[in-house]
C-alpha cells in the first residue's frame, strides 16, 4: 500500500517520456530501413535487368521472367571480358605487393623509429593525400611515354614499389597504438630491429595490414583515370572498368546484358566483402582517427 | 636491397653505442628509401615539372616550346569551355559534397542510437561504396534512365511522370548527387565509429543539466568527434575536386554511346564537364600538355588552398582532447 503511494508520483512523469522515447525509437529504425530498401533497390534492378531476356529489359518489367542465366554466359563470349579480369587482377595484385613490401616499412620507420623529420615526413604523406591525381598525371605520363612503357601495365603498377601515401598513413596509425613491451622484450632477447618490425610488430599490426592490402587492391580493382590514361589505346591490356565503359557501344549489346557484366565487374568485391568484412569496417574505421 | 657491408674493417672499432646509432641509422635509410624514391620521382618532379610546362606549348611530339603565360592568359579569355568545367567542379564542392556528408552524419547518427539490426544496416548501407564507380554508374544509368528505367516505371506506376535524370543538363549534376549519397557508405562507417565512442557519462550529465537533444548534439557530440568530422570533411572535399570516374561514364554514355575517343567530355550539353575531364580532355585527348599543366597548377593551389583553409579554420571548432591525442 504505502509503497504505491510512494512510487506513484514519478509515474505519470515517466510513462509519457517513456512512451514518446519509443515511439521515437520507432520512427528512427522505419527511417533507417526505409533508407537501406531504398540503398538497396537499385543493387536489386541491376541484378534483375542482367537476369532478362534483351525484351524484357526494355518493356520496363521488373522481375525477370524466364530468369535467363545464360546473359553471363553471353557476356564472356561477346567481350573479353576474361582478359578484362584477369589484366585487373594483375594490375591489382601486383599493386597491392609493391604497396605492401614500400609502404609497410616507411610506416614502421615513421611510427616506431624516433628521428628528426618524422614530422616532415608525416606533413608529406598528408600533402601526398591531398593533391588530386590528375594534377600530376602529365609529366608523369610524359615519363612514362619517354621511356616507352606508355601502353603497358608498368606505369599503372610501378609507382606503387615505391610506396602509397594512403597505404602509409593508414599504417602509421594503427602501429602508434601498438605498445612497446613486446617489441621491447623482444629486443632484449637480442631479436633484430628488423625481425622485430616483421615478425613482432608486424604479426601484432596485421588487422591493419590487411586493410591497408585490401584498400589498395579495391582502389585498384575500381581505378579508372589511370588505365585509361596509360592502357585505353591498347585494348590488349584493358581493366575491367576501361572494358565496361566500352562494352554497351563497342558491342551494340542491349542494357541486360550490360547489366550482367556490371554484376561480373562488382560481384568479386561483393563476395571479398563478405569474406572480409571485419577488416574493411575496421580498416574504414583507422582512416577516419586524425593524425 | 643492398645486404649489410661486413664490418667497417679497417677502421678502428667504434664504441658499441655509436655502431648501434650508424646501424639504427642504415636501418632507418633501408626502410625509407622505396618510399623516398617515390617522393622525389612520383611527386616531386611532376609538382616541379608541371610548373615549368605549364609556361610551354608541348605536344609531347617536339619539344616543349616556351610561351610564357600564354596558357595562364587563354585561360582566363579564350578557353570557352573553362568557365562552365569552373562551375561544375563549384556545384559538386557546394552542393554534392555538402549532401554526402550531411546525408552520412544523420545516417550514422540514427544508427548509433538504433537498438537493432545495426550490423546488418550498416552492411546495407556500406555495400553500395564497395561498388566499383563505373559499375556504379553503370547501374544508375540503366536504372534511372527515362524510358524504360525501373525507377521511372515505378514513378510511371504511381502517376507520376519520371524526369529525364542523365540525359538532360538540368538534372545531370542532381542525378550525379544521388549516385554519390548511394556511394558513400564509406563516410557512414567513418562517422557511425566516431559516434559509438562518445562517452556516455557525458551525454547523462547533459541530460542533468537539462539539454535537449539538438544541444546536446551541438555542444556534446559535435565537440567531441569534430577531428573525425574534419578529417572526412576534408577528403570528401579533395575528393570532391578530382571528381572523374562517375562523370565520364555518364558523359560518354550518357547519350547511349560515343566512342572512347571522339566527342568532347560532358554529355549532357556541357553539364557534366568538370574540371578534371576538361584537363583529361585537354591533355590527353587534344594533347595540350602545356595547357593541361596549366589548368593542373591551378587545380594544385585550389587543392592546397581548400585543405589548408579548412585546416586553419578548424583550429577554432575542433576540440582538443586533452592527453589522449596522439
Amino acid at each position: 500500500m504505502t509503497t504505491v503511494t510512494l512510487t506513484a508520483p514519478p509515474r505519470p512523469r515517466t510513462r509519457p517520456r517513456m512512451r514518446r522515447r519509443v515511439l521515437a525509437a520507432v520512427a528512427e529504425h522505419a527511417v533507417l530501413i526505409a533508407l537501406g530498401a531504398m540503398f538497396l533497390i537499385p543493387l536489386v534492378f541491376v541484378v534483375a535487368t542482367a537476369l532478362m531476356s534483351d525484351q524484357q529489359a526494355l518493356t520496363g518489367a521488373l522481375v525477370p521472367h524466364p530468369v535467363r542465366w545464360r546473359n553471363f554466359a553471353d557476356v564472356f563470349a561477346q567481350a573479353p571480358i576474361l582478359r578484362y579480369l584477369l589484366n585487373t587482377l594483375l594490375y591489382a595484385g601486383l599493386a597491392t605487393v609493391g604497396m605492401l613490401l614500400s609502404s609497410y616499412p616507411a610506416a614502421y620507420a615513421m611510427a616506431r623509429i624516433r628521428w628528426r623529420g618524422s614530422t616532415a615526413a608525416l606533413i608529406v604523406v598528408l600533402a601526398m593525400m591531398m593533391v588530386p591525381q590528375q594534377v600530376l598525371a602529365v609529366p608523369l605520363y610524359v615519363m612514362w611515354a619517354k621511356l616507352h612503357l606508355v601502353a603497358t601495365l608498368v606505369p599503372l603498377v610501378a609507382p606503387f614499389f615505391f610506396g602509397n601515401a594512403f597505404s602509409v598513413f593508414l599504417l602509421r596509425q594503427f602501429l602508434l597504438t601498438i605498445p612497446d613491451d613486446y617489441a621491447d622484450a623482444a629486443r632484449v632477447d637480442g631479436c633484430g630491429e628488423f625481425r622485430v618490425m616483421v615478425s613482432i610488430v608486424g604479426r601484432m599490426a596485421k588487422p591493419a595490414i590487411a586493410a591497408a592490402c585490401l584498400f589498395n587492391f579495391l582502389s585498384c580493382w575500381n581505378s579508372l583515370f589511370n588505365p585509361l590514361l596509360y592502357v585505353g589505346g591498347n585494348p590488349t591490356w584493358w581493366t575491367i572498368s576501361i572494358g565496361l565503359t566500352q562494352f554497351k557501344s563497342l558491342h551494340a549489346v542491349n542494357w541486360n546484358l550490360t547489366m550482367a557484366a556490371t554484376v561480373v565487374f562488382t560481384l568479386p568485391i561483393i563476395v571479398l566483402f563478405f569474406f572480409a568484412q571485419r577488416a574493411f569496417v575496421e580498416g574504414a574505421n583507422l582512416t577516419g582517427i586524425k593524425g | 636491397m643492398a645486404p649489410y657491408p661486413a664490418r667497417a674493417g679497417a677502421r678502428p672499432r667504434p664504441a658499441p653505442r655509436r655502431a648501434a646509432d650508424r646501424r639504427r641509422r642504415r636501418l632507418l635509410a633501408l626502410l625509407l628509401a622505396p618510399w623516398a624514391i617515390g617522393v622525389v620521382v612520383f611527386f616531386g618532379y611532376p609538382l616541379v615539372s608541371i610548373g615549368y610546362l605549364s609556361f610551354t606549348h608541348y605536344d609531347l611530339l617536339s619539344a616543349p616550346r616556351w610561351i610564357g603565360l600564354a596558357n595562364y592568359a587563354y585561360m582566363l579569355r579564350g578557353d570557352q569551355q573553362l568557365g562552365q568545367a569552373v562551375r561544375n567542379t563549384l556545384w559538386v564542392l557546394l552542393i554534392l559534397v555538402p549532401c554526402q556528408v550531411l546525408f552520412s552524419f544523420g545516417i550514422g547518427l540514427l544508427l548509433s542510437r538504433a537498438r537493432r539490426g545495426v550490423g546488418l544496416l550498416r552492411t546495407v548501407f556500406y555495400l553500395p561504396s564497395l561498388t566499383p564507380l563505373v559499375a556504379a554508374a553503370m547501374g544508375f544509368l540503366y536504372v534511372f534512365n527515362p524510358g524504360t528505367g525501373p525507377v521511372n516505371q515505378v514513378l510511371a506506376a504511381l502517376g507520376v511522370t519520371g524526369p529525364p535524370w542523365y540525359t538532360s543538363p538540368g538534372w545531370a549534376k542532381p542525378s550525379l548527387t544521388v549516385l554519390a549519397v548511394w556511394g558513400s557508405g564509406n563516410l557512414i562507417v567513418i562517422f557511425l565509429a566516431a559516434l559509438l565512442q562518445v562517452p556516455r557519462d557525458l551525454y547523462e550529465a547533459a541530460d542533468l543539466d537539462g539539454a535537449g537533444p539538438l544541444s546536446k548534439l551541438r555542444h556534446v557530440t559535435l565537440p567531441v568527434i569534430s577531428p573525425v568530422v574534419l578529417f572526412a570533411v576534408v577528403t570528401t572535399v579533395i575528393d570532391g575536386l578530382q571528381y572523374f570516374d562517375q562523370a565520364y561514364v555518364v558523359s560518354s554514355l550518357g547519350n547511349g554511346g560515343a566512342k572512347l575517343d571522339d566527342g568532347v567530355l560532358g554529355y549532357p550539353e556541357g553539364s557534366t564537364l568538370f574540371f578534371p575531364l576538361w584537363l583529361y580532355q585537354q591533355g590527353f585527348r587534344y594533347f595540350n600538355m602545356g595547357y593541361a599543366s596549366a589548368l593542373a597548377v591551378v587545380m594544385l593551389v585550389v587543392a592546397l588552398g581548400i585543405s589548408s583553409a579548412i585546416l586553419l579554420r578548424s583550429r577554432s571548432f575542433v576540440h582538443q582532447t586533452g592527453g589522449t591525442g596522439r
